[in-house]
């Protein structure tokens, strides 16, 4: 329950995913927190077991289940919902929201807005301006300016078991970095600030690919040497999509770039990675999206970069090897020839 | 002249929207002049002295009197103080005396020297705007063009007196007039127009005044006051004076006082968001944020303040559009310079003598080429649109309180950083306005055709190499020419249906007919006319550089891809 001391804010999360409920476990500790649980069965299970995600619920979070109650009392609120639904949920939400409210969100995924009766063609392909990161989807649609984002090498496990982790706030305001930093810094959680935000969003997406990569780089049995060309080859290719795509370098070889990468390249415990995984031990993608709990972000995030890629014209091999493997056109074993003959000329290009 | 035998349309005159002009906000600020003066001074002192970019007091002093010194010396202008010289020495002989004083009267000395130099720039800055020499400047301004014109255009020997023709036959206003008017009414208005031409301040000054509106004050930059035709239009004006060679920071925190507290307290203003003239001839991009800060600015002091009546600031951007740019060869010359890779003459800026400025006008106003000034939708000083009342309006369409943006735990807060990054907001609102807003002339459809359709014939030239072309190469089929005309003014005519862009009315009628009058008004009062037809009647293009100029208009639409 609330604690009594008027003196503590009221935070609101939305989304009680395992990333979700982390975040409001550790806002918990300096803030009374509230959790927006769209579902209302899963919202009474919670309330009972008090376990969310795995995780064991601190005392002053509570559960809601309306988004008008979050709108109406935090002035600082942390959506996490996966990208899919990210649009949907930020339209419910938008008649609470008022100029002064300040969003940091915490979603790996990407938006696609296709305008009604667009049908994308190779004459029309895919091109930004049908692609949102979140911080943009909130902008279009509600009159919130002040928003950032959250990301870095976060493993949910890892920050319930109080280990000591980092994560980056990004935001144009020096303001929502600061507030952000006020309210998750703790003694083993250290906040980092960066004003890129689109950068910073990128790495957090973009890294997803890069970890269905490596999971499938264990799942055939390689080892370490080929793990690390891979995550080296693949920060590569990550900063060209994201430089592309409007961040900066910069962004990519730090906490939310390099640190998250490998963070989600080298555990089992990244759904991503899993994915790769099961992938290569020989599983169709139908069959692993339908046995697991929560999304992985990396799939959808393959198919609009690969498209993305096509139009803008870049060369991304790791995702579009990734994508023949998903559309079962290729082999991970086929993959693997493939990969090791592509013609790379220079190693680093962009600094 | 053919149009004469028909009868005038019937006009809609605009009353005045403040019947007593002693009311107007700039009679205010003319008439307390010293006090307001003492007000940016105080205000400018306080701010420098809290905000220090790493440097102290006494390094910020040393650095502007010696570039005042320098400035002096390296580059004196006519409209300069006489005793500017005597002035920085005697500052200079003052802050190097600081050092033998007892250091607890250090400080006081240096913050005496600060307020002293704030003081000289707030006076400087202030404008001298005199109603009775508003009033005869716009008499003068009205009544002189308008005979002009009927002079020239309405033949007889009585045309002189003749009535038929009005400067607004010539000047179509368009847009959200009677918008801008009402909300003239109920707050502040800060209009932003585009800024393609030295001419654009006296064209948005008889706008102003023709919509019936109180004079706004307008920052011209100091050189204009140089010219005495110019001084004297811009002084009566409400005009305050913006010195580019002073660019140290005091100057410019005395600067962006004089407007924040201008605005707050209620004047009407006008800035070019462009800062300077569009040398290529795009509409800006990107814009000089500086004094547009100023108008978010003002609206947080609004709301910071007690008072019940809380002054709304609306930012309205305006578009400008010529067949015409006198400065068009110089602009341009010297943007294509800037870019660095081909070597080219200085030519003279067509401004620098009131008698040719006076020649263009008479041949501005005697001959044809008309003018199109379009108001483009009120925003907030967050680029939201606001309704009729005045009310901010957020994407659903509903009303939202835009003090919420400055609040921070429940209150107004002063944050740099936070009003810095609305300010980049607001500026990317209203390149978006513009591009909106603008309105589509013939001649610019003529000369973007043409420059593109010689770009896509000669693909491996860069745009230098195109520039350089050369006699048979600069020549296209008119039947050939005339086919992708038809494209590319459908595309903009879908644009239009979408409201992404406004095309003028002469773009209606049948093609040739549209051409010709591209052809015929395309930069027409320029020494080498840069589009024509030859003999053959095929297109003959003249002057690339112009042609690329007049081009660069139609940039930004995404246009190209249709060649």
């Amino acid at each position: 329950m609330i604690s009594k001391s008027s003196s503590r804010r009221l935070v609101g999360v939305i989304g009680a995913g395992s990333f979700g409920t982390a975040i409001a476990n550790i806002l918990a500790e300096k803030s009374d927190v509230l959790l927006y649980v769209r579902d209302k069965e899963k919202a009474k299970a919670i309330m009972t077991d008090r376990v969310s995600s795995s995780q064991h619920l601190e005392e002053n979070i509570t559960i809601v289940t309306s988004l008008e109650e979050i709108g109406n009392s935090c002035e600082i609120i942390f959506p996490i919902v996966p990208s899919a639904n990210f649009r949907s949920m930020i339209r419910d939400l938008a008649p609470y929201l008022k100029p002064y409210h300040v969003l940091i969100h915490g979603t790996k995924g990407l938006d696609l807005n296709i305008p009604e009766g667009t049908v994308i063609t190779k004459e029309n392909p895919l091109s930004r301006k049908h692609v949102r990161t979140m911080s943009e989807v909130i902008l279009e649609e509600t009159s919130v300016l002040r928003v950032g984002c959250l990301a870095g090498p976060n493993l949910a496990k890892e920050i319930e078991q109080r280990q000591p982790a980092a994560t980056v706030v990004a935001s144009h305001f020096e303001e929502v970095i600061d507030e952000g930093q006020k309210l998750l810094k703790n003694d083993r959680f250290m906040i980092y600030g960066s004003n890129d935000l689109i950068g910073i969003e990128l790495c957090g997406v973009l890294k997803n690919i890069i970890a269905i990569g490596s999971g499938a780089v264990s799942g055939m049995g390689l080892g370490e040497n080929a793990r690390s060309l891979l995550i080296s080859r693949g920060l590569v290719e990550m900063i060209h999509i994201g430089n592309a795509l409007g961040g900066n370098t910069k962004a990519f070889i730090g906490l939310a770039g390099v640190g998250d990468l490998i963070a989600t390249c080298t555990s089992s415990l990244s759904r991503n990675y899993t994915v790769g995984y099961r992938l290569a031990k020989g599983e169709t993608i139908d069959q692993i999206k339908g046995s697991m709990e929560e999304v992985a972000e990396g799939i959808n995030t393959i198919q609009i970069i690969k498209e993305l890629a096509d139009s803008l014209n870049i060369r991304v091999p790791i995702t579009e090897t990734l994508h023949k493997i998903i559309h079962g056109k290729m082999t991970v074993a086929e993959s693997h020839t493939y990969f090791m003959k592509f013609p790379f000329r220079a190693e680093i290009d962009f600094i | 002249m053919k149009s004469l035998g028909i009868k005038r349309k019937t006009k809609t005159k605009y009353k005045p929207i403040l019947k007593n002009n002693k009311t107007w906000p700039v009679m205010q600020m003319a008439k307390k002049r010293k006090e307001f003066v003492h007000l940016v001074t105080e205000e400018s002192f306080d701010n420098l002295l809290e905000l220090r970019r790493g440097k102290s007091l006494k390094e910020e002093l040393e650095m502007t009197i010696f570039r005042e010194r320098q400035r002096v010396k390296n580059n004196p202008w006519k409209v300069d103080p006489d005793d500017d010289y005597s002035y920085w020495e005697g500052q200079n002989e003052k802050l190097v005396g600081v050092d033998a004083l007892p250091e607890e009267e250090q400080e006081p000395r240096l913050k005496e020297i600060l307020r002293d130099v704030v003081d000289r720039y707030s006076n400087e800055i202030a404008g001298h705007f005199n109603p009775s020499h508003y009033n005869v400047t716009r008499t003068l301004v009205t009544i002189g063009f308008g005979r002009l014109l009927n002079a020239a255009r309405v033949k007889g020997p009585w045309s002189v007196f003749s009535n038929q023709l009005d400067l607004d036959d010539k000047i179509h206003v368009k847009g959200k007039l009677d918008e801008l008017r009402k909300l003239a009414k109920i707050g502040t208005v800060v209009m932003v127009p585009t800024h393609y031409s030295n001419l654009d301040s006296v064209l948005i000054g008889w706008v102003i005044q023709h919509l019936g509106l109180p004079p706004f004050i307008y920052g011209a930059g100091l050189n204009l006051f140089n010219l005495k035709i110019f001084a004297y239009f811009m002084n009566s004006v409400g005009a305050y004076k913006v010195d580019r060679r002073k660019k140290n920071p005091l100057y410019l925190e005395t600067l962006k006082s004089y407007s924040t507290i201008a605005i707050r307290e209620g004047c009407h203003s006008l800035f070019f968001p462009g800062g300077t003239r569009s040398r290529s001839g795009k509409i800006e991009k990107s814009l000089k944020l500086g004094l547009l800060g100023t108008a978010i600015e003002a609206q947080r002091q609004v709301f910071q303040s007690e008072e019940e009546d809380q002054n709304k600031v609306f930012v309205v951007p305006v578009a400008i559009n010529y067949h015409f740019v006198l400065e068009a060869p110089s602009l341009i010359n010297d943007y294509l310079k800037r870019k660095g890779q081909q070597r080219y003459y200085e030519e003279n800026d067509e401004f620098t003598t009131s008698y040719k400025i006076s020649k263009f006008l008479l041949k501005f106003f005697t001959k044809g080429s008309d003018i199109s000034v379009s108001i483009g939708d009120a925003l907030d000083v967050l680029g939201n649109h606001v309704d009729a009342k005045g009310n901010s309006l957020d994407k659903q369409g509903e009303v939202i309180d835009i003090k919420d943006y400055f609040k921070s735990n429940g209150e107004v807060t002063e944050n740099h950083q936070r009003e810095q990054e609305y300010n980049r907001i607001l500026g990317k609102k209203i390149v978006e306005e513009y591009h909106k807003h603008n309105r589509v002339f013939s001649s610019h459809l003529v000369a973007y055709v043409a420059f593109r359709m010689l770009g896509r014939i000669h693909k491996h030239l860069d745009l230098y190499g195109l520039l350089r072309l050369q006699d048979d190469d600069l020549v296209i089929d008119y039947e050939v020419f005339k086919k992708q005309f038809v494209v590319i003014l459908d595309e903009l005519k879908k644009l239009n249906a979408q409201n992404e862009v406004g095309l003028a009315d002469h773009l209606l009628g049948d093609i040739d007919g549209v051409i010709t009058h591209g052809l015929k008004n395309l930069g027409m009062y320029h020494a080498v006319i840069p589009v024509v037809k030859n003999k053959k009647g095929n297109i003959k293009v003249q002057s690339m550089n112009l042609l690329y100029y007049y081009h660069n208009k139609l940039q930004g639409y995404d246009l190209e891809k249709f060649f």
